[in-house]
């Protein structure tokens, strides 16, 4: 609904104040008068006139033909075709590139999630009201600069669907792995949300292979969240995990997802080489039946489309399991530079070390992780294989 | 809309023959599209007086306002509908002109 009152008044906050406005009074009027026979289009109209009232009264010397036109603007209520396209406009215009990422995170909560600024404050651990600064600045640009409500043309449809990837698969991740000294280890409210967004934009772009990429990628990541952190608050290793406690559903859509993927045979992209890899990984009820070598033959591919040295970093392990922790390591080694500021670096390098023996190493590396990471139960993890080495003797 | 484009440089009249050819094609696309409105080179900054007529006489200061180590060297006004059009033909314009641009919007009449 602020999708197309947004679109049909060209100003964000009027839709969104208008929309709350006609919920307010159908919570008021409802229980009174009975709920109408349409509810939607009841609300639809209701929050048109409260717009029309607001321009009117925040414009009461303006132009009297201008007003008229609004007025006689008797649309009918839209059939679900267009309020899909233009909730898909507003996506698109929630995660424009000329809007900063953090603007763009939580324009896309606020206006296409429904999240409240509280929430989303709440979300990313900022102030309440640096948050309301940041969307009421984002949606300031949006107007004054010109930033249209349109499905970008065909030619930078790709681009702008990769943006728009990328804002929920950032939301995605705060959620899976959020960080913060006081914060649970894992925000579900987050990941739920990105979830949620990512099966709308599926709807709306069916045939687009990343959307469904990355919406198999988060379910089969979401998949092992009852089993991602133990009693006591530790983030439990892949490997370590009881995968009794995956969710079964989650895991078979997710499959269907990559499966689907497979079977149209274009050329995969990174969210669904990820997938792809994460499919391989659930496919193991033990994680002694990992078909690693498949995990490593992925990750190759995924490094052609991604030549991010983390994606080399998450190789190097996938090697280690076929080849074995030496030439996992020499592999890491090279990645030294690039990521010498990355928690995961020196805690990959850390595990691979305790298993070549190599102790006083192994222990450099898990300290230097603990000091890197931000994520509590992460944290938790790490002391405990660092203080695990201590115990199991030093020479 | 109109929108303001700077031509973002560290150096002055660094341009070469091969850019201000690019420039001139491009700018025979911003005329044939309805988008041209005004562009311009600009003199180093060093060039620049600062005049302030707010009291009783004015004053007059050499150098440019702001010292930074960009500076703008240039400038097109162009005419567009909205941010995407222009955005998609100054990135042709920085192609062409081989610099960082800046866009930003004129306030309209309404504004």
């Amino acid at each position: 609904m602020v999708a197309s009152l947004a679109k049909r008044f060209g100003d964000l906050d009027l839709a969104e104040e208008s929309a709350a406005e006609a919920f307010a009074t159908a919570v008021e009027r409802w229980p009174a008068d009975g709920v109408p026979p349409n509810p939607g289009a009841w609300l639809t109209t209701t929050a048109n006139r409260k717009a029309i009232d607001r321009i009117r009264r925040e414009h009461k010397r303006v132009d009297k033909h201008r007003e008229a036109l609004m007025l006689t603007d008797h649309d009918p209520p839209a059939p679900v075709g267009v309020i899909d396209d233009d909730r898909l406009r507003l996506i698109f215009t929630c995660c424009h590139p000329a809007l900063a990422m953090e603007a763009r995170v939580a324009l896309t909560l606020r206006l296409v999630g429904g999240l409240t600024v509280p929430q989303i404050a709440e979300g990313f651990l900022v102030q309440e009201r640096t948050m309301a600064q940041r969307i009421t600045r984002a949606k300031g640009k949006i107007a004054a600069a010109g930033i249209p409500y349109r499905v970008p043309s065909a030619r930078d449809l790709p681009d702008r669907i990769t943006g728009v990837l990328a804002v929920l698969f950032l939301v995605f991740n705060e959620g899976y792995l959020a960080t913060g000294p006081d914060t649970d280890p894992v925000r579900a409210d987050l990941t739920a949300e990105a979830i949620r967004l990512t099966r709308l934009i599926r709807e709306l772009l069916p045939g687009d292979g990343e959307v469904t990429g990355l919406l198999a990628l988060m379910l089969l990541t979401e998949a092992r969240r009852p089993a991602r952190v133990s009693a006591t608050g530790e983030l439990v290793p892949l490997a370590e995990q009881d995968r009794r406690l995956w969710d079964a559903a989650l895991i078979e859509e997710g499959h269907r997802l990559v499966r689907e993927r497979l079977d149209s045979g274009a050329a995969p992209g990174r969210y669904q080489l990820l997938a792809a890899i994460n499919a391989v990984h659930t496919d193991a009820w033990d994680a002694r039946d990992t078909d690693w070598s498949q995990v490593v033959a992925l990750y190759d591919q995924l490094q052609r489309v991604d030549a991010s040295p983390i994606v080399a970093l998450n190789r190097a392990i996938a090697v280690g399991e076929v080849e074995g922790p030496d030439a996992a390591l020499t592999a890491v080694d090279r990645l030294r530079d690039p990521l010498d500021g990355y928690h995961a670096f020196h805690a990959t390098r850390a595990e691979l070390l305790r298993r070549l023996g190599r102790r006083e190493e192994a222990r450099t590396g898990y300290e230097r992780a603990i000091e890197l990471a931000g994520n509590t139960a992460e944290r938790a993890h790490l002391t405990r294989r660092r203080d695990g080495l201590g115990s199991s003797g030093r020479e | 809309m109109q929108y303001l484009v700077s031509v973002i440089d560290h150096r002055t009249n660094s341009g070469t023959p091969e850019e201000a050819i690019a420039i001139d094609a491009f700018n025979d696309r911003l005329r044939a599209g309805g988008h041209w409105v005004f562009a311009a080179g600009l003199a180093d900054p060093s060039t620049a007086t600062v005049i302030d007529g707010r009291g009783d006489e004015p004053v007059f200061t050499d150098g440019p306002f702001i010292e930074s180590k960009e500076h703008m060297a240039g400038l097109w006004i162009i005419e567009a509908p909205d941010l995407d059009v222009a955005l998609s033909l100054m990135a042709d314009g920085s192609k062409a002109c081989n610099r960082r641009l800046e866009v930003r919007p004129l306030l309209g009449p309404e504004d």
